[in-house]
């Protein structure tokens, strides 16, 4: 734009002829959408070599000008160059008025960047619009598995939870619309509680180094934001519908959005999902459909000075666990395991029975901005979350119907941000935070609880800075501080208190004695510190190198400080610890991006080294009534990642490209001298498709998948006495399945375009060959083989 | 003038963070499992008389870490009719709660197997049954013949299969499964 603008400045230059020249220009120049004065554009009057910048005020003055017609152009550091034709004559007085440039204005916008760029020197992974309303019909989790280095670890195929460089569950932190989701994310089979249809754009950062969002992603940060509003007076939606065979449901999406000129904007949007069982190639996997109802609200004003936003989601999803994974004890767990085919296999349904989970979330925010001259832009951020989760497992009696786990998580939090440019080259982010956070277990639901009654309170402060040393290298310093305090209230049986010798290490947190239950009130502070130092270097047009060093405190979460007991979904008796500390994490991460239109790849190299890294793994078997229990201990030890992830894409003819990606990770713990459990085996994803605008942008894609077998596991196999048979069996949970192959194909086809709609019609098979395979971090692996061929039918309407 | 539109933002934001963290410190009340069966007892009575029997397992932390205490009051006799009965017991509540009746009343749903093994030369046999008139197997006969010894299985099973021919093809959950050492003699 601006060269544009400068080469008519040159060419108009030769007209300029000097004639009557003692006549002046004055005027003023306004923001156009909120007429506000901008003080400081640039005003150039072309061929005169004057120029000028406008006063506080606004206004600008040009003398001893000739009477004809100039060329003026109007720079503003956040607008649009422009350049207008003005006739002069005599005393001339005229008023310009100014565009914001888009991305600018989206900078500002309370429904884009919250908090502007996330990380500057690790290489941040983006899925964009067209590729989340592909997967309108899916979850998060489905989504993010596309991406190189980022896997999931599933429980089924509704609950998919994602793992960024083979870390997962606490590890991993969610920013939904500028908030930390707090939904109990610290269990495996907790899926995230986000409808991917509210976002207009998804970042991945695979490390910690944003530290605006927090310092304990030890794993990484998803940030899933919202479409950007323009700012203009539009009304427009989208519906987006999915039919899909396998599972024989659908889903509908909607959004509407109605938007001013004046800034005022507000946006509706809705999601409705159902599924029946889904089939695997050669059975239904019986009581695994899923119904999920969403719905969101903003609505706000957006000035480039200052903005208020407001918004509001609720999400509640009901999803059913295979039948078959419900087991008693471990001879149980030998049946199922032996079996090819799960135990229990029904006729389709769409009714969800026990084993299921319903969990609701509300998500409430506030945030307004303001800017400073001379400060920067400040931030506040008030929001609320309610997570209610319930849990129903298959049970005996009056209890039949009621959850077996009922847990209620309010969290409260309040940001204060600063975004200040202290010079041209140094940007600074600063800010600080308080949280208070409720868990309320419903003691009716007849079952000891999993997760204890307690409160938190969060507070942290943090800063980072920008640098840029010249236009190719730019170097970022950042720290972070956290302060949480737990107060607890948790029952032990006593029993357990007495054999982890708790009754002689913490005598003083005992509240009262029960009979068989002891009552006691722990009262933990955890106090963490994280820091990120990076560097980023374009050597050349194409090439960039991105490094960084962040390190990350993560506190131990509920379930690993009290878990006391058997968790059913996993057949197993979990046992937590009230001594562990802080998690601290340091990763090295490099990546090598080269960007160009034919071939363009990244490599990116990391290292992770955690010290007090928590691990549950297998300790015995505990006898009980109803037979043998394999006991999961969680401890601490010193653990190491390490891996690469490729993305590489190449454009081989005008429509033809090839896209290819794989990760590897390699987990190890150090103390022990052992492979990690669930480390994401090697993958690589290699994809052909044809993209042609002129034939309505038709797109056909065709991709291969291939997983290969994990060949590093720890051997948490056990040996149990079938006395019916009178044997003793080894109950193999440890050994990885094999490697398979995927095949998907992927087409779509814009069809109407009119001015006002158009109508994009997409047609997706996955798993096209029909394959029977299991995935190594499918929980549900042991019992049924993963889902068979799927055929997708999207519809997408925009108006 | 525009910063101060912000602040009734910020009052509100505040006053909403400290409202939420007023909660009352009241301790949370316990729960006692509903579900959990601590023991199982089975009774067998000689049916031309004699000493009763009982075979006894019993863990009253449930699923902590302390290991069922089994017992067997005494020896049964040889070429002897023995009546069983099954009762299963949540002791963790007080009164303790009975949950064979639970069973009764879900009979459909349940069934108790019982395996003989190690040499042991007895046998049972099922008088109770569920509406549809399959094995239920909370009440039963155990016949002994000579001198023996070895261990018998209680097995009760949540929504099987049936009827069945055993547990081999019975599926469902185990609720319970107590081994005893018994010796006839």
């Amino acid at each position: 734009m601006r060269i544009y603008a400068l080469l008519i400045l040159l060419l108009s230059g030769i007209t300029a002829i000097s004639q009557n020249c003692n006549s002046t220009l004055s005027g003023a120049i306004i923001d156009l959408h909120d007429n506000t004065v901008l003080t400081g554009a640039t005003v150039i009057l072309a061929a005169t070599e004057q120029a000028t910048l406008t006063d506080l005020e606004g206004n600008f003055s040009f003398t001893d000008l000739c009477d004809e017609t100039y060329l003026i152009q109007i720079s503003h550091p956040f607008c649009l160059t422009k350049v207008y034709k003005v006739k002069i004559k005599g005393v001339s007085e005229k008023t310009f008025y100014l565009e914001h440039h888009l991305e600018e204005l989206n900078e500002v916008t309370l429904a884009g960047k919250a908090y502007g760029t996330k990380s500057k020197t690790i290489m941040e992974m983006n899925i964009s619009k067209e590729k989340l309303e592909q997967y309108s019909s899916g979850s998060l989790g489905d989504i993010l598995n596309s991406l190189s280095g980022v896997s999931s670890i599933n429980t089924g195929n509704t609950i998919v939870k994602p793992v960024i460089n083979g870390l997962h569950s606490s590890r991993v932190v969610i920013i939904n619309n500028g908030v930390r989701m707090e939904d109990q994310e610290w269990g495996t089979e907790h899926a995230p509680n986000i409808d991917i249809n509210t976002a207009g754009n998804i970042t991945v950062v695979k490390g910690a180094g944003a530290l605006q969002y927090s310092g304990d992603a030890v794993g990484g940060i998803i940030i899933s934001e919202a479409a950007k509003v323009p700012v203009k007076d539009t009304l427009y939606g989208k519906t987006l519908v999915t039919a899909a065979s396998n599972g024989r449901g659908s889903s509908l999406a909607s959004q509407l959005t109605k938007s001013y000129q004046n800034g005022w904007y507000g946006t509706i949007q809705g999601t409705l999902k159902r599924f029946g069982d889904f089939e695997a190639p050669e059975y239904i996997l019986s009581n695994t459909g899923v119904f999920e109802r969403n719905t969101s609200f903003r609505m706000g004003i957006n000035r480039f000075n200052y903005g208020v936003e407001g918004y509001y989601s609720l999400f509640k999803n009901e999803i059913g666990i295979l039948r078959a994974s419900h087991l008693g004890g471990a001879q149980d767990q030998v049946r199922a395991i032996n079996s090819d085919r799960p135990l229990i296999i029904n006729d389709f349904t769409y009714t969800i029975d026990a084993p299921k989970q319903d969990v609701t979330h509300h998500l409430a925010r506030l945030k307004a901005f303001k800017k400073f001259e001379g400060l920067g832009k400040v931030t506040l951020q008030y929001d609320f979350q309610q997570n209610n989760r319930l849990e129903f497992d298959i049970r005996r009696g009056a209890d039949q119907d009621d959850a077996s786990l009922d847990l209620e998580l309010k969290t409260h939090t309040l940001l204060l941000d600063l975004d200040t440019q202290i010079s041209e080259e140094t940007y600074l982010k600063t800010g600080i935070m308080a949280g208070y956070q409720n868990n309320f277990a419903n003691p009716n639901t007849g079952v000891r609880r999993l997760i204890p009654d307690y409160e938190k309170y969060d507070a942290g402060i943090y800063g980072i800075a920008e640098y840029r040393l010249n236009e190719s290298l730019l170097v970022e310093l950042g720290g972070r501080f956290d302060y949480s305090f737990m107060d607890v209230f948790k029952f032990y049986r006593t029993s357990f208190w007495e054999s982890r010798n708790y009754d002689e290490l913490f005598p003083e947190i005992i509240v009262e004695e029960l009979g068989n239950q002891i009552l006691t009130n722990p009262q933990l502070d955890f106090y963490n510190t994280s820091a990120t130092a990076g560097a980023t270097y374009q050597f050349s047009e194409d090439y960039t190198l991105f490094f960084n060093y962040s390190l990350a405190s993560r506190a131990p979460n509920p379930s690993e400080l009290f878990s006391e007991g058997l968790h059913h979904s996993a057949s197993r008796i979990e046992l937590g610890d009230l001594s562990f500390n802080s998690e601290i994490a340091h990763k090295f991460s490099m990546t090598l991006q080269r960007e160009n239109e034919v071939f363009s790849f990244s490599i990116n190299p990391y290292i992770n080294t955690i010290n007090n890294f928590i691990v549950i793994e297998p300790t015995g078997i505990q006898q009980t009534v109803r037979g043998n229990f394999q006991v999961w201990e969680y401890r601490q030890t010193n653990a190491q990642l390490l891996g690469v992830d490729i993305d590489a894409s190449y454009v081989f003819a005008e429509n033809l490209s090839f896209i290819h990606q794989s990760s590897l990770v390699k987990g190890y713990d150090r103390s022990r001298g052992e492979a990690l459990i669930d480390m994401p085996p090697v993958n690589t994803k290699n994809e052909i498709v044809y993209q042609n605008k002129k034939i309505k942008n038709l797109r056909l894609a065709l991709q291969s998948e291939c997983v290969f077998r994990q060949n590093e596991f720890p051997d948490n196999n056990f040996d149990v006495f079938i006395p019916e048979t009178q044997t003793t069996e080894i109950v193999d949970i440890s050994t990885p399945p094999d490697a398979y192959h995927l095949l998907n194909f992927n087409s779509s086809i814009d069809l109407k375009t009119s001015k006002e709609s158009s109508l994009t019609v997409g047609f997706i098979v996955t798993n096209a060959l029909n394959t029977s395979y299991r995935n190594y971090l499918n929980r549900l692996r042991f019992y049924a083989d993963d889902l068979g061929r799927n055929f997708l039918l999207n519809l997408k309407i925009n108006y | 003038m525009k910063n101060l539109k912000l602040l009734p933002v910020l009052c509100i934001a505040s006053l909403l963070f400290i409202a939420c963290s007023n909660d009352d410190d009241a301790t949370p009340l316990p729960v006692n499992e509903e579900e959990v069966i601590t023991t199982l007892r089975v009774t067998l009575t000689p049916i031309n008389g004699g000493t009763e029997i009982i075979l006894e397992t019993r863990d009253l932390d449930g699923d902590g870490p302390n290991a069922p205490l089994v017992t067997v009051s005494g020896n049964l006799s040889a070429n002897n009719n023995y009546r069983g009965k099954i009762l299963l017991l949540n002791e963790t509540v007080n009164p303790p709660e009975n949950i064979t009746e639970e069973v009764i009343e879900e009979a459909e749903e349940h069934q108790f197997f019982f395996t003989i093994a190690g040499g042991l030369d007895v046998s049972t046999t099922y008088i109770d049954f569920d509406s549809n008139l399959n094995a239920l197997g909370t009440e039963f006969t155990l016949d002994t013949r000579g001198p023996s010894s070895g261990t018998i299985t209680f097995t009760l099973r949540h929504e099987p299969t049936k009827p069945n021919t055993g547990l081999a093809d019975a599926g469902g959950e185990t609720d319970v499964a107590a081994t005893f050492n018994v010796i006839v003699e």
